[in-house]
């Protein structure tokens, strides 16, 4: 459905994406993963023809975003990180707009309206103005906006950014009912905003592509290694912190043990394995075996900067570079 | 064209949602009603006197109240002309909305000449309300309307080639004042253009003095018709909406 082949976007200074390529296939849900600057915005911007690529070819349901931008921009429903929403309109009437304007027939225009108005569920705002919208009701209707003329292809940039956790969880449902009719392409800079929504993630950097996967697939490879965070009281007198992260090297598993901030008292460590080990039991039971108290032990995520370290293969003492 | 349509609606609709419709009739209203009180008063005034002194002086309505209120109006419409231009672009460059447009499968054309189409009938509303005054005068008088037909006609034309060169304009910046600033500078210029060269006959002040939006009104608010001036405003007018085109698809490049 997308085909993007070395695509590059240069501005005048800076390259915003260098050679990037890859394909999405009809119905499939792409998580477009990346820190902020690191191209998404741009990449998606070709995509939807409001920008035009430096060099290299994007294809969006068979037609050229360079040769038949017309084409492409009927098939493709773009949701920008701002929704692009007028103010002084009220939501049926900027509904009724877009979709006169990405040409739906004015026979037509009222019953797309209302599907839309439904699905997205702001129904009950239909007479409001934007400009009175709360924020989650405002990025409704974006969305709306993005699927009235029922394109192929949906492009949706950070669509749950800004929102509170209960807009978020309401807004990723709303896209996974989107996904069976269209292919969509959504950008982001959390992780876990892939894992719930996608099935297919680009990771990109820098401008760069770093890889493109399955979810399963990445999420087993770093699933792989560990990190846990630790947190050791002493129950008689003070501790020294030495001696406890010696003690916790010592673990069958471990590759390096991190002492974090200390509070009254206790010590905080944190605790990554080796890949494939889990190390979590064996941690617990040293602590408790050398008379000490175990005041907390989970699992901590890894970081969107730990997983680009993980897939670049670089060194976190090497890695970190003005971006 | 239908595309041409729904955003020339849009616009009439965001300029009548929002108070600077109704501010720019109120406002125009009100200075052509002081401009047209003076102008009768006068007219009133010369033909008493006209009478006290036994002499038979030309009266004409046409000649000494229409045509110099048809150049008052020009003027006005010079300040007034930036206040309706300046957020066509900058204000949806500003918000975003314009990736929204650009990424409709509309032409940059139909854009362009919808937002201008939009700003000309709001300037029509405006104008519009020197109605109300030559009405009064239809209905105490007998003026002639051929000659107030064609001085409207030349209202439109100079309206549509300063709204023309405003929409350009406005693409360039997303501050709406700057938009609105520079608008109305570049108006004052082309209107002081045919004081600079009242006096100089030479080839470059025969050029500049073309170029003054004020001379080729001048015809119009007569009741003369001339090709000539019709075809300086066209022109003028396609010319800026062209280089509004570049400037948007500029836009592309740069964004």
């Amino acid at each position: 459905m997308i085909k993007v082949q070395s695509l590059t976007k240069r501005y005048a200074r800076n390259v915003a994406v260098d050679n990037i390529s890859f394909e999405v296939e009809k119905g499939q849900i792409v998580g477009f993963l990346g820190p902020n600057g690191a191209g998404k915005t741009t990449t998606m911007r070709v995509l939807t023809c409001f920008l035009p690529p430096t060099a290299g070819t994007a294809t969006v349901a068979g037609f050229d975003v360079l040769e038949n931008p017309h084409e492409v921009k009927k098939h493709i429903g773009y949701l920008p990180e701002t929704p692009p929403l007028y103010p002084e309109m009220e939501v049926t009437e900027y509904l009724t707009f877009v979709g006169r304007l990405k040409g739906i027939s004015s026979a037509d225009i009222d019953r797309r309206v209302g599907e839309v108005t439904e699905r997205c569920a702001v129904g009950d705002v239909r007479t409001k103005l934007i400009g009175k919208l709360s924020k989650g009701y405002r990025q409704r209707v974006g969305l709306a906006q993005a699927i009235i003329h029922n394109p192929d292809v949906l492009v949706l940039d950070e669509p749950t950014a800004g929102l509170d956790p209960k807009q978020i969880i309401e807004t990723r449902e709303l896209i996974k009912h989107l996904a069976g009719d269209h292919t969509i392409i959504l950008s982001t800079h959390i992780l876990s905003e892939v894992e719930h929504s996608c099935q297919r993630v680009v990771i990109i950097n820098k401008g760069k592509l770093v890889a493109t996967d399955s979810v399963e697939n990445l999420t087993n490879r770093l699933r792989g290694a560990e990190a846990v965070a630790l947190e050791v009281a002493s129950s008689n007198g003070p501790l020294d912190p030495a001696m406890v992260q010696q003690r916790l090297e010592q673990v069958a598993g471990v590759s390096r043990v991190l002492p974090r901030e200390a509070k009254e008292g206790r010590l905080a460590f944190e605790v990554e394995s080796l890949q494939g080990r889990h190390v979590r039991a064996d941690l617990a039971r040293a602590v408790v075996n050398a008379g000490w108290n175990l005041n907390e032990l989970r699992a901590v995520g890894l970081s969107l900067e730990d997983i680009f370290l993980q897939l670049t293969g670089a060194e976190k003492t090497t890695a970190p570079k003005e971006g | 064209m239908k595309n041409v349509w729904i955003i020339c609606r849009k616009e009439l609709k965001s300029y009548f949602a929002s108070p600077i419709a109704y501010l720019l009739m109120a406002f125009f209203a009100l200075i052509f009603g002081f401009g047209f009180f003076t102008a009768t008063r006068d007219f009133v005034r010369f033909g008493f006197m006209a009478q006290m002194q036994g002499r038979n002086m030309p009266m004409n309505v046409n000649e000494q109240v229409i045509r110099p209120l048809l150049g008052f109006a020009s003027t006005v419409a010079l300040f007034l002309i930036p206040m309706i231009t300046m957020r066509l672009f900058a204000e949806e460059k500003k918000t975003g909305t314009i990736e929204l447009l650009m990424t409709s499968p509309v032409w940059d054309w139909e854009i362009i000449l919808g937002k201008w189409l939009g700003a000309l009938l709001l300037y029509l509303c405006v104008l519009a309300m020197s109605g109300i005054n030559i009405a009064l005068l239809f209905a105490f008088g007998k003026p002639d309307w051929k000659p107030i037909l064609i001085g409207y006609l030349g209202l439109i034309l100079q309206g549509g080639t300063l709204l023309a060169i405003g929409a350009f304009i406005s693409t360039t910046t997303k501050n709406q004042i700057i938009a609105g600033g520079v608008t109305f500078f570049v108006c004052l210029l082309l209107w002081l253009l045919s004081w600079f060269t009242a006096f100089d006959s030479t080839g470059y002040g025969s050029v500049v003095n073309y170029l003054s939006i004020v001379t080729h009104f001048e015809g119009f608010a007569k009741g003369l018709l001339d090709s000539k001036d019709v075809i300086f405003y066209l022109s003028m007018i396609f010319f800026s909406l062209f280089i509004t085109s570049r400037s948007m698809e500029s836009l592309r490049w740069r964004a």
